[in-house]
């Protein structure tokens, strides 16, 4: 058993109720193989309350008073479906404290009245051993019903991970996409001035919470990616002077070169399994696209050779194909081929220069940064069909997909300053908005939903 | 020579001006060095030189003194990495420089403009670098003297979001090495 540490200590979330629900994945629908451009209609937007939590007999805990936990629990429940762009939220703040007795027995004709479609309530109980047991009730107000249950528990510092859950299979449930609230984001935070940036590598939860620096900026780190098994992080160092790939054991705190080379090597990324790591390369000033064991006793594979510049590149989410850029074509361009290197093809044909190609977790899209006069964030199928940009800024770049290949977090650097910050936005390129970080922040990378 | 050098790139940046919109180089005024680099441009500030005023032969100081402030670096336009004409004088003087201090070493420092995508810079830095290694090494700079880095778009040396600036950022930069 070797989780990393923030999972470890909490790799025991509890089903409770099952009732007539069985285990929350089996009631998520599976993801289809249309996706097709899916657009959140904005009139269906659902109004949802979310009332603080009830705690019967408050006590404190390491995380403070469960009474505090129980409203804080609800406003992440309240964040994180609010920033989903699917739901109007009421709550907690101006929504009447409800009593213990109501959590299971919701008192329809209020909520209708207010009016709301949606209603989540629940309690957060402490154990004898200390651990919330935090309970989570979805209710259909014009129904007069309940859609679903589910419990958790949590050691208290993990109260934000509860909330995420709850969150999660409230989306799920109600939009039919899989998860994404209770992920991870690597990337990289970055201060001082335009010619003297400081850069570290730094991790957060999905909503920017739990934030935590990882290297003290010393020397330029860069492009990070979690591993699917949130164990390490492959990034670019400068740490000896040049920029060097590297991946970075969490628990551990240390770190080894991913290849033995006197080449400049950049653009990591893990394979689906987190077996091989793909990354770029230069000889002799010629950069072309790599991939090797990630055990760190394999043979580089190279898998382009182009007297152009090859770079970047993502897996499908089968770990057949990958998509990278390249511009043999006079221009940067993106290419799809498969995993041995064979049957190269491009696939970007709109106009202007398309970079950072990003395989969907859903394999039904790749994101890219499309360069023409500005840098737009956009998507197109594997075929390079239906191309869709979704920003319009002077310079976003670098797409991630969010776990359920439904939303896509990116950067965005301002004209002048240099100054960069991290943005997330939804397939239809509405719901906009800015990550919370500490400090400025570039090339996020978004990990898998934790287990 | 030290006196013809400045003349040679006072000349150079009027001769520019007039063509600016049309040319590859396209600056009218170089503004000074960032802040903060570690190109050694302020030679007093040696702590290593004999002296008040006097500079080191092989130094960093006395590199950019006989090759002018410029005389360092070459320019590109955007994604290319071809030698030109222009770039060619400017490593034939430091080809020259070098052929005095055998023993001194360099670094070539290849960079991109923030107008392009960070791996894709990386990968253009390194090809305008080896490009001007290259260069040297064809006009007898010995290669083992010369390392390369690509710091991509993570190191502008004009500071502002416009053509004037991006010319300047699209750069091959020789550092000697200590």
């Amino acid at each position: 058993m070797s989780l990393i540490a923030f999972n470890r200590k909490l790799a025991s979330f509890l089903l409770l109720f099952l009732g007539t629900q069985a285990a929350m994945a089996q009631t998520l629908p599976p993801a289809t193989d249309e996706p097709e451009l899916v657009e959140f209609d904005t009139a269906k937007t659902r109004s949802i309350a979310v009332p603080a939590l009830v705690a019967p007999s408050p006590v404190d805990t390491p995380a403070g008073n469960s009474a505090a936990l129980g409203r804080q629990i609800a406003e992440v429940i309240s964040a994180n479906l609010r920033a989903s762009g699917v739901f109007e939220t009421q709550g907690p703040n101006g929504l009447r404290v409800i009593g213990l007795p109501e959590v299971t027995a919701p008192q329809f004709g209020y909520w209708k009245a207010r009016p709301v479609e949606q209603l989540v309530q629940g309690f957060v109980r402490v154990g004898g051993d200390g651990n919330l047991t935090v309970g989570c009730y979805l209710y259909d107000v014009g129904f007069g019903s309940e859609t679903t249950r589910l419990g958790f528990n949590v050691p208290p510092r993990d109260w934000r991970r509860a909330a995420h859950k709850c969150a999660d299979a409230i989306y799920s449930r109600l939009t039919g996409e899989l998860p994404f609230f209770d992920s991870r984001i690597a990337y990289i935070a970055e201060s001082g001035p335009k010619n003297k940036r400081i850069k570290r590598l730094a991790i957060m939860d999905s909503d920017g919470a739990n934030h935590r620096f990882i290297t003290n900026g010393q020397s330029t780190a860069l492009t990070p990616r979690f591993s699917p098994n949130y164990k390490s992080i492959l990034y670019l160092s400068y740490v000896d002077g040049n920029p060097r790939i590297y991946v970075y054991d969490i628990d551990a705190g240390r770190q080894r070169l991913i290849t033995q080379s006197k080449s400049p090597t950049f653009a990591p990324r893990w394979s689906p399994d987190g077996q091989t790591i793909l990354y770029s390369m230069a000889v002799s000033g010629n950069t072309d696209v790599y991939k090797i064991s990630a055990s760190g006793n394999g043979t580089p594979v190279k898998l382009t050779s182009s007297p152009g510049i090859d770079v970047g590149g993502s897996f499908s989410p089968d770990g057949r194909q990958i998509v990278f850029e390249s511009d043999r074509s006079g221009s940067q361009q993106i290419y799809v081929m498969n995993a041995d290197g064979s049957n190269q093809r491009r696939i970007s044909f709109g106009g202007g220069r398309y970079a950072t190609p990003e395989w969907s977790p859903r394999a039904d899209l790749i994101a890219f940064t499309r360069i023409a006069g500005d840098f737009r964030v956009g998507t197109m199928r594997p075929d390079g069909s239906g191309e869709r940009l979704l920003t319009n800024s002077w310079q976003d770049e670098a797409p991630t997909w969010a776990p359920n290949g439904r939303v896509i977090q990116f950067f965005r650097t301002a004209k002048g300053s240099g100054k960069t910050s991290i943005w997330q936005v939804d397939l239809a390129g509405s719901n906009e908005r800015r990550l919370p970080t500490p400090i400025d922040g570039s090339d996020p990378a978004w990990g898998p939903v934790l287990p | 020579m030290t006196k013809n050098t400045i003349k040679m790139e006072a000349l150079l940046l009027v001769s520019t001006a007039f063509v600016a919109g049309c040319g590859k180089k396209e600056v009218d005024t170089l503004p000074p060095a960032a802040e903060g680099t570690d190109y050694g441009q302020t030679p007093t500030a040696d702590p290593n030189a004999n002296g008040a005023g006097q500079i080191t032969p092989g130094s960093q100081e006395d590199f950019l003194q006989q090759l002018g402030q410029y005389g360092d670096r070459i320019l590109f336009e955007t994604d290319r990495f071809n030698i030109d004409a222009e770039d060619q004088a400017t490593l034939q003087r430091q080809a020259q420089w070098l052929a005095q201090y055998p023993n001194t070493r360099i670094t070539v420092e290849g960079h991109a403009d923030e107008r392009g995508t960070r791996d894709y810079n990386l990968a253009l830095g390194e090809r305008r670098a080896n490009s001007a290694k290259n260069f040297l090494v064809s006009i007898g700079v010995d290669a083992s003297r010369i390392q390369t880095v690509s710091y991509g778009k993570e190191r502008p040396s004009a500071l502002g979001s416009d053509e004037q600036a991006w010319a300047q950022n699209r750069r091959a930069v020789t550092v000697t090495v200590r």
